[in-house]
């Protein structure tokens, strides 16, 4: 893709952005602000895009399992699962390596089991990856034994709340997941294999692409990426909460890919796009926060944001924002015009 | 069948000769949804343990079908009294009444049911609005008149605790005008959220230095938010009071590391009373209150939180 | 006339379905409704019943114009229609799908006594003797079918569209469907039947009417025609004057490099069968639809793979257990159902293009993005491929270049044995003399291609041999001077011989 195409693509999710920060920062002037104190980023926006962070990962994950026709539910429990996993691991004083080895096994057993129950068993994604949706909570409660499972190390600590260069280690976490999947499918033929499977599995097969490979592949990485936001949220509150850990993130992962403006039928793929679909949906849920409504508002509030969002997205408004948007270049340039 | 009917019979006969001691109590739990639930029912093994008491104990799983099957089958044992944790309001009428009529005294622990009063022997709970009044009593003598902006961490929003939780603050900072909720949000009872709602509040009030105290309404938001005072390089416990409700283990640590201040207790202990009210019945038909109200008790840094911690620690939060 | 239709024209981006079709249903007759996939049949139906809104033309009920806006309408005017799939809910008591929509009622309450009475009145004369109050599910697809029936007729009453009812009947149950069909005719109806079983078109039809290509192609009465007349008509014989010039190059292979398939098929698809494919030889493959032919393709590529034989070449054992490995030994195949099978239509004209060699290089070793861009420009240039630029999603492209989109796929796998199912299928004319030049093109570079078409002609202009397909079976293989439009005619309606005999 060149420089000019990509910035096409992304473009109403590059407005749709500026305009949420701008709605915010009319309730919340100082939303600009950052300062640099305690060897740390301080301020809104840096607090947008940490805790953005399990969405972010997810939305990675989810991209590409859309891109294949699939969708995957199980991510917030597999978030669970790892992040309970990673709590064990270093409670029975296995070291860190260990620990994000082990959770990042659980997450990509996680997604191999759902890539078997899809490709081999042709499963509908949605009820394939509910099972372990629904099953897998409790997974994450026999590891954590029910209880908030709460461990002492301050090197795994770091992944949630420490900072590198003043920039909070989740951030650096998830923009390196995002240029690592966004490499792995762009500067090999993945990505391309992956969006002519979503497109049409069966004239793909015969074509000669191994889809069923591809497809458990897909979901595997689904999975890891639902590994590393656990380790992130268990590592940021130091202990791993098996009922709440990514509980409902699976949804918000979803809508950040679909913000994104990526096709839920499948096909054409954007991770970038979906990466800032979840800082929309985050700026949103941090602005929610900082306007200081009731909390019964939040839900509402949040619901007809997006609304909008998807409205002003949809294949029926577009046409009309082009319009809006060439008669502006027009009026503009005749404006200079007459200016000179 | 046959054997359940001879077993009724006998349990009916041992009922009608008084036999004191060795009683047989069915305690059907709602589940193991949250550690305090986990905690609920050990202390209530415990409790029978030590009294001698022959605990049959039922887990419903969230299912009122299985809380009311296990009722039947501990009226068909003839169980002495039977203990419930109802997993919703609704519904009891008729086993009520069936464990009436086998006059079987049915107590109610930790939730109420919209039964009539005279189809159970009691009810013992805490009063969720006591608490938000105890933990806004400890704020006002705690602030000793100066000027203090609090910032409140909601529990889910519309749930009773949270309401009930919020009024009873509110009621026990009533008249002290130096004090002020100035920034409620929900946490949803979560540790993950308790830090991100903080987070957000330390950014809205300068940094944190503008908040005087943190109330959450369960501990476990207080623990996460606890986190987000730290690494905004405040100090939890001194530039920030925290205090929350519940006196879960984890709490007692940041007490005893200085860095929350108060936590209202939220027993698990629902079987104690249930157990005296009965012993009292049992001896003479002493009928007790139709609501026993389980004591709400503050612990602060200076009642002994490591050895708290300790004591709280293996059952089962 | 019943039903008639003037004029009718009906066209999809890409294609005319219907051409100005003119057909008549008289009162009282089965009226058989015949042609190849593609033919038209299928749209003309969707128009009558007012599930497609025509372009142009006139539908004439009781010689008075009629504009159905939804099978709904359709029925109400007097049209019924019952599909191969029973469009009922099998979990409803036969009585229930029966009155659906006009129960008995009072006050607003259905009145179940009321109810059974009326579906056994409508099942009166069907010859069914079934509990009403029974789930639909607990019957035969042949009652159900029957059910379906006595529903439509009922609810329209003078026309019945029936659109390949017997397609998963037994003989037993299509007598008893054909008498029901009987009485009707017997009682006023017009019926029109569509069934790919020509048998029973000539058994229960009074007259047949032809479409191939969107246009009509005759009426008759079913005793005028013989079997041969009717497969001629259906299959065509358009292009005589434009392929009549047979350029057919020399083998250059021996038995020796060949491809050997030895009894390889497939159970329930198609019976084992040899092949011995020589480099630069065309093999045609020719039967009607659902004879087996595609099933055979599929076998070949590994799509469906053979459950038994042996496939080998000069250097051992082929292994074609799935597509992958099929396209690893230098295999081909362009199927039949574009749409379904070949094209990515979201992707580019570029990425259709480099597909297939990009997934046997595998997904670590892509293709350089500007060898991407000469290969794609290098085959819109080579085979013609009309599209603005290479990066134009292939789905906008009409029917001809997707089918070069993917001729340009496989030959960019350079395959030593390419297999074109229907290659020509609703292209245009222009598109369709390319594409065969292009086979006869390849074919002298020493490619092995295995054509399969209902075009005989085209067949016959390209083929070193052909091999003839009925029910499932390769029933004979013609060379030499019988490749010709009327031996393949008569191998494909021979309804009993042999291999044996043919040869």
């Amino acid at each position: 893709m060149t420089g000019s195409t990509l910035l096409r693509r992304i473009a109403p999710q590059l407005l749709t952005l500026a305009a949420v920060i701008v709605l915010v920062s009319i309730y919340y002037p100082a939303f600009y602000q950052i300062v640099y104190v305690n060897d740390r980023l301080v301020g809104i926006p840096i607090d947008v895009i940490k805790r953005g962070a399990p969405v972010a990962l997810l939305a990675i994950g989810m991209t590409l399992v859309i891109a294949t026709r699939g969708i995957d539910l199980s991510v917030g429990a597999v978030m669970a699962i790892c992040g309970a996993s990673a709590a064990w691991s270093i409670d029975q004083g296995y070291g860190i390596g260990a620990a994000l080895g082990i959770a990042g096994a659980a997450g990509l057993v996680c997604g191999l089991w759902n890539g078997v129950l899809v490709a081999f068993f042709g499963i509908q994604p949605i009820v394939a990856t509910l099972i372990l949706m629904v099953a897998g909570r409790g997974v994450a409660q026999l590891i954590t034994g029910g209880t908030i499972l709460t461990f002492d190390s301050d090197t795994f600590a770091f992944l949630g709340s420490g900072t590198m260069i003043g920039v909070p280690v989740p951030t650096v976490i998830w923009i390196l997941t995002g240029i690592g999947f966004g490499l792995l499918v762009r500067r090999t033929a993945l990505g391309l294999l992956v969006e002519s499977i979503g497109v049409n599995l069966r004239a793909s097969t015969l074509a000669g692409i191994n889809s069923r490979v591809l497809l458990i592949a897909v979901y595997m990485g689904s999975g890891f990426c639902a590994a590393l936001a656990g380790v992130i949220a268990t590592a940021d509150i130091r202990g791993a909460d098996a009922n709440n850990a990514g509980l409902w993130l699976e949804l918000d992962a979803i809508l950040a890919v679909v913000i994104g403006g990526n096709s839920l039928l499948g096909g054409r793929f954007s991770i970038l796009a979906s990466l800032l679909g979840a800082m929309i949906i985050q700026t949103i849920n941090t602005g929610i926060l900082l306007a200081g409504f009731p909390s019964e508002f939040n839900l509402v509030i949040k619901a007809v944001l997006v609304i909008v969002i998807l409205v002003l997205q949809s294949p029926r408004f577009m046409p009309y924002l082009e319009l809006l948007a060439s008669r502006f270049k027009r009026s503009s340039v005749t404006r200079l015009e007459a200016g000179e | 069948m046959l054997e359940r009917i001879l077993m009724a019979s006998v349990a009916v006969f041992s009922l009608g000769a008084g036999v004191a001691g060795a009683q047989t109590i069915g305690f059907s739990q709602i589940g193991s949804e949250s550690g305090w639930r986990a905690a609920e029912t050990t202390v209530t093994m415990n409790q029978a343990k030590e009294r001698g008491i022959d605990l049959r104990f039922s887990d419903a799983q969230q299912r009122q079908e299985n809380q009311i099957a296990a009722l039947r089958s501990f009226i068909a044992q003839g169980v002495d009294a039977i203990l419930v944790a109802p997993v919703v309001a609704t519904g009891w009428d008729s086993v009520l009444e069936e464990a009436a009529e086998a006059e079987i005294p049915v107590v109610l622990l930790d939730r109420m049911v919209d039964s009539s009063p005279d189809l159970y022997l009691t009810a013992v709970g805490s009063d969720l609005v006591h608490e938000g009044r105890v933990a806004g009593e400890w704020l006002v003598s705690a602030a000793n008149g100066e000027e203090c902006r609090v910032v409140e961490l909601q529990g889910t929003t519309g749930s009773s605790p949270a309401i009930d939780r919020k009024k009873g603050f509110e009621e026990g900072i009533a008249g002290a005008d130096n004090i002020e909720i100035v920034r409620s949000q929900t946490g949803d009872f979560t540790r993950t959220r308790g830090k991100e709602v903080m987070e957000s509040f330390l950014q809205a009030e300068n940094g944190g230095a503008d908040i005087c105290a943190l109330y959450a309404h369960n501990d476990d938001m207080a623990v996460g938010a606890i986190q987000a005072i730290k690494e905004a390089g405040l100090k939890p416990g001194e530039d920030i009071l925290v205090v929350s409700i519940d006196a879960v283990p984890d709490i007692f640590q940041a007490l005893a590391a200085g860095e929350a201040n108060a936590t209202v207790e939220l027993t698990p202990n629902m079987a104690g009373p249930a157990f005296d009210a009965l012993e009292a019945y049992f001896a003479d038909g002493t009928m007790p209150e139709k609501f026993i109200q389980t004591e709400s008790k503050l612990y602060t840094q200076a009642d002994d939180p490591a050895g708290e911690y300790e004591a709280r620690k293996d059952l089962g939060y | 006339m019943l039903l008639s239709t003037r004029d009718l024209t009906k066209s999809f981006p890409g294609t005319i379905a219907l051409d100005r079709v003119n057909f008549g249903l008289k009162a009282g007759e089965v009226h058989a409704l015949l042609g190849e996939n593609g033919a038209g049949k299928s749209t003309l139906i969707k128009c009558l019943t007012g599930a497609y809104r025509r372009d142009s033309g006139d539908i004439l009920f009781e010689g008075k114009p009629i504009f159905p806006q939804s099978t709904l309408e359709a029925q109400a005017i007097g049209i019924g229609t019952v599909y191969q799939e029973v469009n009922l809910l099998p979990n409803l008591t036969v009585a229930e799908n029966l009155t659906l929509g006009h129960q008995p009622t009072r006050f607003g309450m259905i009145r179940p006594r009321a109810m059974q009475a009326l579906a056994q009145e409508m099942l009166a004369g069907y010859g069914l003797d079934i509990d009403v109050r029974r789930p639909l599910e607990s019957y035969s697809v042949a009652v159900q079918q029957i059910v379906a029936i006595a529903r439509a007729v009922h609810l329209s009453g003078r026309v019945l569209i029936l659109d390949e009812p017997t397609a998963s009947l037994d003989a037993r149950e299509v007598q008893m469907l054909f008498d029901v069909v009987r009485d009707l005719r017997g009682r006023g109806l017009g019926i029109i039947f569509i069934s790919h079983f020509l048998d029973q078109v000539f058994e229960i039809s009074d007259s047949l009417t032809i479409l191939r290509n969107g246009r009509h192609i005759a009426t008759h009465p079913a005793a005028d025609v013989d079997r041969m007349q009717l497969i001629t008509l259906m299959l065509g014989r358009e292009l005589e004057e434009e392929t009549s010039v047979r350029y057919r190059p020399e083998v250059t292979g021996t038995s020796a490099d060949a491809i050997r398939f030895t009894g390889v098929g497939r159970r329930g698809r198609i019976a084992p069968f040899d092949l011995t494919v020589r480099k630069g030889e065309v093999i045609g493959m020719a039967g009607l639809l659902g004879s087996g032919r595609t099933e055979s393709a599929e076998v070949l590529f590994g799509a469906v793979p053979s459950d038994s034989g042996t496939v080998e070449d000069a250097n051992g054992a082929v292994d074609l257990r799935n597509p992958r490995s099929a396209i690893a030994a230098g295999f081909a195949f362009a199927p039949e159902d574009r749409k379904t099978d070949g094209i990515i239509a979201e992707l580019s004209v570029r990425e259709n293009i480099i597909l297939a060699l990009q997934a046997r290089q595998g997904w670590a070793r892509p293709i350089p993005q500007a060898e991407q861009q000469r290969m794609a420009d290098d085959y819109i240039a080579r085979l013609d491929i009309r599209t603005p630029d290479a990066e134009k999603p292939v789905g906008l492209l009409s029917g001809g270049n997707q089918q070069k989109v993917i001729l340009a796929r496989w030959l960019a796998t350079n395959p030593r044995f390419l297999i074109l199912d229907e290659p020509t299928r609703g292209i245009d004319v222009g598109a369709h003399a390319e594409i065969l030049r292009l086979i006869e093109d390849v074919v002298a570079q020493g490619m092995s291609i295995l054509v399969i078409s209902s075009e005989l002609e085209e067949l016959v202009a390209v083929s070193h041999r052909v091999i003839v397909v009925r029910d499932r079976r390769h029933v004979s293989e013609l060379t030499g001077a019988d490749v010709s439009p009327d031996t393949i005619l008569r191998a494909i309606a021979a309804p009993h011989t042999t291999l044996e005999a043919m040869a």
